[in-house]
């Protein structure tokens, strides 16, 4: 497959979440330059950090003059989630070195959402690939709007609602395809877990309860077998 | 602006941990290759994973937001209502922001 047929197909079906990253990068540039930092900081650190909650934290220490040893812990903890996403996130497919080291460097959220859930086997090398760098433009792409133009775009409520329905969606379609009650009775308790005892880090907390279980799953599994 | 040697220092510890943090499991991974529990994480974690970030997005629905969090709410509907009559996901994921963008903005909450 070229590449600009990876990226036509990569358009028709993520197009919409690429739309929904320029959103809400818009929304993380008014934030960098509302705390008074130049235009270009914002765009700058979406490219090389690339980790949208995480960012947002970031200029608010940075702005605050947080010690360095602050913001590697804040970062450690809140990025902790991505430790579960490299386990099952087809790597195999994507061909080349530096394609590999970048589509590891790019595993944002949504990518893992976007390509973990589907068979392997129908995701090329360019596809995975460009999805990727499509999420990672339209992520700077929006810091760099909000942040030259962010005062004169008005503030659109609910844009940013593209990612909930991203995710919602894609969980109804791992269900399917794979329709395993265990395993979303298991996924829903961990998250109302981790929503009572750590609103404040939600994900990592639950992700971390249901990897639990799923070693504890796995054990039983192999007892019985 | 603060001192730019402090902000490009910080900027590149945050870049670090995070591409770190993204590496380390593929190491893991290396290790366990052709593992039975490689195999039952691949059949249970997508799943899971998109599960825990569905409820996770739902649970932060601002119900003492202006519209009570019925933007959302609506667009969530519409979402799954959408997705279950026709399996579009880009169809379903418009469909339901249309929904939610309508509530939030142009009722007069």
């Amino acid at each position: 497959m070229s590449a600009a047929v990876a990226v036509r197909s990569a358009a028709r079906e993520v197009g919409v979440v690429w739309l929904g990253l320029v959103a809400l990068g818009t929304g993380f540039g008014v934030v960098v330059t509302g705390y008074g930092f130049p235009w270009w900081l914002a765009p700058l650190i979406s490219l090389t950090v690339f980790a949208g909650s995480v960012e947002f934290i970031l200029v608010g220490m940075l702005a605050g003059g947080a010690s360095i040893a602050a913001i590697a812990l804040t970062t450690f903890v809140v990025n902790s989630r991505h430790l579960f996403y490299g386990l099952t996130f087809p790597l195999h497919r994507v061909e080349g070195r530096l394609p590999r080291a970048y589509s590891v460097f790019a595993l944002i959220d949504e990518a893992y959402a976007l390509t973990a859930g589907k068979d392997p086997a129908m995701l090329s090398s360019g596809r995975i690939l460009a999805t990727q760098a499509g999420l990672h433009l339209s992520w700077v792409g929006g810091s760099l709007l909000g942040a030259l133009a962010g005062s004169l775009l008005g503030d659109v409520e609910g844009l940013d609602f593209v990612l909930t329905a991203l995710f919602v969606v894609l969980a109804l379609d791992a269900y399917d395809e794979r329709p395993d009650r265990v395993t979303l009775l298991l996924a829903t308790g961990a998250a109302g877990l981790a929503f009572l005892v750590a609103p404040g880090s939600m994900v990592l907390v639950a992700m971390s309860v249901f990897a639990a279980t799923l070693l504890i799953r796995h054990r039983r599994g192999r007892q019985h077998a | 602006m603060p001192d730019p040697s402090y902000v490009a220092l910080a900027i590149g510890v945050a870049a670090a941990i995070t591409i770190s943090l993204r590496a380390l499991p593929f190491a893991m991974r290396r290790l366990l290759a052709g593992s039975a529990l490689l195999a039952d994480l691949g059949r249970w974690m997508p799943l899971g994973a998109l599960t825990i970030l569905a409820l996770y997005c739902l649970s932060r629905i601002d119900l003492g937001a202006p519209d009570h969090g019925a933007g959302p709410l609506a667009g969530v509907v519409v979402t799954v209502l959408v997705h279950r009559l026709r399996r579009n996901a880009v169809l379903s994921i418009v469909a339901g922001t249309a929904a939610c963008l309508l509530l939030s903005n142009l009722l007069p909450w």
